[in-house]
């Protein structure tokens, strides 16, 4: 069933993203951003990617948590990948954006702050299955949820904390043309979401399923036997 | 879900009269520690784990004392699983880990006292005194355990092990560090043990100590059970044969 | 008292007995603390004075490093000798065992800061208590809250590798808004112009924080233990 959705999917996903240049392009010019203005369509959809594959991660740790299912915790795998994969679109295109609107690479925007946070959750998840040797699957399964449920706080938190020093805040009022190109944009990022997280979690499943066909030849080779 | 609950005690209900291992496995990955192990343990029978290092005998002991799931496979106290007995079944286990898992820092009065609390037991202090004077350190009972000896220690961690009287004992190594006195009151407890309708794991390498007391040896190879033998004679000498036996040239493992 | 509050409390007491004997954890971590202020004073103390609201952040930094230090320390007595495995064996509530462990490190953590405190106070010339309930309700609520992620944590990395490094790098992102919540509100309280609003805001999150994560650890606690 998804094998053959993957194809169709891939295909529309690349459609999208060969005519996505050409909506941009056609998208209003931004006077006081400039061209720079135009990175804002691929940077809020790989955020959205972040945001969306996090949440991904954080409920299927809590059913393989919970519930003991395996496959769940091949999904949670994927999606954290890819949230630090797109979450680093963001990080590196927005100091881009930055620059242009507030003349320094970084500042302490909240919504900036927020998506490093959970960014670095996310990697710090990773870490953990990377380097924690054996069963370390389940540790990162209940990072994940804390991760998840810490994102309310770190909203909040951060909103406030930035709301004592305000700085001026430079997110274009959305003009119709440019409202059509971020929805294009969402779409195709979204598609190559879901054609990512169905690679992967195919590649964690034949993983699974490789390792248990090493196991089986081992219990079939290893099989006590009597001619010498 | 699991919030305060005070019912959790040594009720009667969990109690069982036989260990079932039904085609266990556990994996690490890819890496084997235990491969489809059957076996069955009856109260009042001592069976010994033997084989050589990395062969997958602590981790049978891990799994009967339910620190370790098994990855497939059923671990069964009597016709109930860990998973239906629930947090009660470890009151009805004891475990003499290769790790001694005592506090250093505190005395082996203490060690004793802690466990036995935790364990919800009732006299705590009279039981901790009787089980150093069981041990043969009723003199040494107020002084930290990291001065002691590894025998000393390994008989106050027999000791914590048998504090709540359990229904399946667990012993690893338990030969260890322990001088021939010490051994003699280890067989002759486990004696006692074995009349009283326990069941007893032990695995050893002591095979003259073990001799004397086991019913039954399991020899493990490469996370297997190679043989389980119930025979007589010199338990040195099965054990070479049993190895040479399964020694298969060109075999995988 | 119930079973739950009795095995705790056993647990918290092992812990303090451990401690009031060998107090290695105790002075190894104040003393981590007192040298992490000192070398955020290099960076913060301009003129002979610290610049505006070092004082709050280099008190929270200091409670956030030696926290991760002890701990690291106190289940690091837990895995030597595996004793941790004895105490997940035994027929109790196993969440049962990281509230005593937690009970056991806020207490610790207590003592430091009982410390530390007064003497950020006085390096600094920091008014932490001009509002003595307000600022004890700020660090306690953060002490704990930051003590409830970390001892799961710590609990759950005793059978990891690299445990040692992993620890701050998991728990440091997930208790950023604890950070946050216990600088910007010490802040508040430490202004010349003190915005007691804005601290009942930030201790209000806290206690938030607290309810939510130490709910969570409580559920998230026997899953993590069974290998």
């Amino acid at each position: 069933m998804t094998r053959r959705l993957f194809g169709p999917l891939i295909a529309v996903a690349t459609l999208l993203f060969a005519g996505a240049p050409v909506l941009i392009a056609w998208a209003p010019y931004e006077s006081t951003m400039g061209l720079v203005q135009k990175i804002f369509y691929f940077h809020v959809a790989s955020w959205v990617m972040m945001f969306l594959s996090a949440f991904v991660c954080g409920v299927a740790s809590a059913v393989f948590l919970f519930k003991g299912r395996v496959a769940a915790d091949r999904v949670a795998a994927a999606a954290a990948e890819l949230a630090v994969i797109f979450g680093l679109i963001g990080l590196v295109t927005g100091p881009l954006w930055a620059r242009k609107a507030w003349g320094v690479w970084w500042q302490w925007d909240a919504r900036l702050t927020m998506a490093l946070v959970l960014w670095m959750i996310f990697t710090a998840y990773l870490l953990l299955r990377e380097y924690g040797g054996s069963g370390s699957e389940k540790l990162a399964a209940g990072v994940a949820l804390f991760g998840l449920a810490n994102v309310p706080f770190v909203y909040w938190s951060v909103n406030v904390w930035r709301t004592i020093h305000p700085t001026t805040n430079v997110v274009p009022t959305l003009v119709p043309g440019m409202a059509g190109a971020l929805w294009w944009s969402l779409v195709a990022f979204l598609l190559l979401y879901t054609a990512a997280m169905m690679a992967r979690v195919r590649l964690e499943g034949q993983r699974a399923a490789l390792d248990q066909l090493y196991r089986d030849l081992d219990d079939w080779g290893g099989q006590p036997h009597n001619e010498g | 879900m699991s919030l305060p609950s005070a019912t959790i005690g040594q009720a009667s209900s969990v109690d069982f009269d036989r260990l079932v291992f039904d085609d266990v496995s556990r994996y690490f990955g890819r890496r084997r520690a235990l491969a489809h192990v059957s076996f069955e343990s009856c109260a009042g029978e001592v069976v010994g784990l033997v084989g050589p290092n990395g062969a997958g005998k602590s981790t049978v002991l891990a799994l009967a004392a339910t620190t370790l799931q098994a990855s497939s496979g059923q671990v069964c106290y009597g016709d109930r699983s860990a998973a239906e007995l629930g947090p009660a079944l470890r009151g009805r286990v004891g475990l003499l880990a290769h790790e001694l898992q005592l506090y250093p820092e505190l005395t082996a009065r203490e060690n004793l006292e802690f466990f036995a609390a935790l364990f919800g037991l009732d006299r705590v202090a009279e039981r901790s005194v009787e089980a150093l004077e069981r041990a043969g350190l009723g003199s040494r009972a107020d002084d930290p355990v990291s001065g002691f000896s590894r025998g000393m220690r390994q008989r106050v961690a027999l000791e914590r092990a048998l504090l709540h009287d359990p229904t399946l004992l667990l012993l690893d190594e338990p030969f260890t560090g322990l001088d021939e006195a010490s051994a003699e009151v280890l067989i002759e407890r486990l004696r006692t043990l074995k009349a009283a309708g326990r069941i007893v794991l032990l695995t050893t390498h002591d095979f003259e100590n073990a001799e004397a007391v086991v019913d039954r040896v399991m020899l493990l190879k490469a996370g297997r059970v190679a043989a389980i033998d119930s025979s007589t004679g010199s338990l040195r000498d099965r054990y070479r044969h049993a190895m040479r036996g399964e020694a298969v040239p060109g075999g995988a493992v | 008292m119930s079973r739950f509050a009795q095995v705790a409390w056993l647990v918290m007491r092992k812990d303090l007995t451990v401690e009031a004997r060998s107090r290695e954890l105790l002075l190894t971590t104040l003393f981590f603390a007192v040298s992490t202020v000192l070398v955020f004073a290099f960076g913060f103390v301009r003129d002979g004075r610290a610049v505006e609201d070092a004082a709050a952040g280099i008190l929270w930094i200091a409670i956030a490093f030696a926290g991760t230090l002890a701990l690291g320390r106190t289940f690091e007595r837990e895995r030597y000798h595996d004793v941790l495995h004895a105490l997940l064996l035994a027929p109790v509530d196993r969440p049962a065992i990281y509230v005593g462990k937690l009970l056991g490190i806020v207490a610790l953590l207590a003592a430091v800061e009982a410390v530390v405190v007064p003497l950020v106070a006085l390096l600094f010339q920091a008014g932490l208590f001009r509002y003595p309930l307000r600022a004890a309700a700020l660090l306690g609520l953060g002490t704990i809250g930051f003590a409830a992620v970390g001892t799961l944590f710590a609990a759950m990395l005793v059978r990891a590798r690299s445990r040692d490094v992993l620890l701050p790098v998991l728990l440091y992102p997930i208790t950023i808004p604890v950070i946050i919540a216990g600088v910007r509100g010490t802040a508040a309280l430490l202004q010349p112009e003190p915005d007691l609003a804005m601290a009942g805001a930030w201790t209000g999150m806290l206690v938030f924080f607290d309810v939510v994560f130490i709910t969570l650890s409580l559920w998230t606690f026997e899953p993590v233990m069974t290998e």
